[in-house]
């Protein structure tokens, strides 16, 4: 079991501004998603920078939706959300996403990780890479120290295989 | 008017215009407008129940010069009903969202909805869409669409139509071809 150490404000602020540069020089201009607390900075960067055309969305399904008629028109998206989310939007992933095979940069928060104590996450915490895997969607863990090489990883197997890519974010690992 | 007959008259209208792109729901709608009208300009969205509207909101707000006509049921927008709330809120001027209303998931076993007391054209005029209709009969079809074509959207016609009609429709297989042809059909 590991301990959770919360980063600094600033530490978060500069790997947010850091993830959000990768993406974009990897493609990315278009995002949507539903907030969650570990991604507050990076929410506020991909929805306000001027090269990237956000759309709130006000639950996790929908924002696959929303994504997936960006990348029809030309975009290529990022949805971010919490894995609590991810659980409400398995049918579009499966379904809309990998059916059609639409490239989607999902980057999902991982609550529930081994030492966290908020007992409704537990359950999910623990089935996140299992329900990925059974999806045979690849994830990711983002770390502060590789944050470069895991999004150039992750992006590029996401255009290879033209599929939904996640990265996974831990609270006091990534973020 | 039931099912078929109100999407081939939808289809007179649209059928000969390279401006519109339609965005049709899961189960018997996308198997009969595949049946009666297969165009590239179609994304049949088979799957991923109720999001046919998200992913026009998506589409909107990247491609301003096409309308973006969403083609559901009644069950289908009720499964992602909060998808109105935000196309209101982003009010894309291009889209046109028709609501086939029969009061029942007629894909599955017909069993009923609730739109048989709960209004959708209400719901789409509290959440900000531009021009609602609600219409029953195959002339006003034509001539609401053909209307609606010339108004600042988003636009929502609901549609009120009998439960029934044909069931042995073909399945659209070709998942991939639908999407790629589809974007290339924009690109033009």
């Amino acid at each position: 079991m590991q301990k959770n150490i919360n980063l600094t404000e600033k530490e978060r602020w500069s790997t947010a501004k850091k993830v959000v540069e990768l993406i974009k020089e990897l493609g990315i201009n278009f995002a949507t998603g539903v907030p969650c607390a570990v991604q507050k900075e990076l929410i506020a960067l991909l929805s306000t920078d001027n090269e990237i055309l956000h759309i709130s969305a006000t639950r996790e399904e929908e924002a696959i939706g929303i994504a997936a008629g960006a990348y029809l028109g030309g975009k290529l998206p990022v949805v971010y959300m919490q894995n609590s989310g991810l659980g409400n939007s398995i049918n579009a992933i499966s379904s809309l996403l990998v059916a059609y095979k639409i490239p989607v940069l999902l980057l999902v928060t991982w609550r529930g990780y081994p030492g966290e104590d908020a007992p409704q996450h537990l359950p999910m915490g623990k089935a996140t890479p299992k329900i990925l895997e059974s999806l045979e969607i690849s994830y990711y863990v983002l770390k502060r120290e590789n944050a470069e090489e895991t999004i150039q990883l992750a992006i590029r197997e996401m255009l290879n295989r033209s599929l939904p890519v996640a990265i996974l974010l831990i609270r006091g690992v990534s973020l | 008017m039931n099912r078929e007959q109100a999407i081939k008259e939808i289809i007179e209208v649209v059928k000969n215009e390279p401006n519109i792109l339609i965005i049709s729901s899961t189960g018997l709608i996308s198997r009969q407008l595949f049946q009666l009208h297969d165009s590239p300009q179609n994304f049949y969205m088979v799957g991923s129940m109720g999001l046919a509207s998200s992913i026009a909101l998506g589409l909107a707000s990247v491609i301003k010069d096409k309308k973006i006509l969403i083609l559901e049921g009644d069950g289908s927008l009720l499964m992602n009903l909060n998808s109105i709330a935000s196309i209101g809120y982003y009010s894309p001027q291009n889209i046109i969202h028709i609501v086939l209303d029969n009061e029942s998931y007629d894909s599955s076993g017909g069993e009923p909805t609730i739109t048989k007391i709960i209004n959708l054209d209400k719901v789409a005029e509290a959440v900000g869409y531009k021009f609602v209709k609600k219409v029953s009969s195959l002339f006003e079809i034509h001539s609401t669409l053909d209307e609606a074509m010339s108004k600042e959207g988003p636009v929502f016609i609901l549609i009120k139509i009998e439960k029934g009609g044909e069931r042995n429709l073909p399945r659209i297989l070709n998942l991939e071809e639908v999407k790629s042809r589809f974007m290339e059909f924009i690109k033009r």
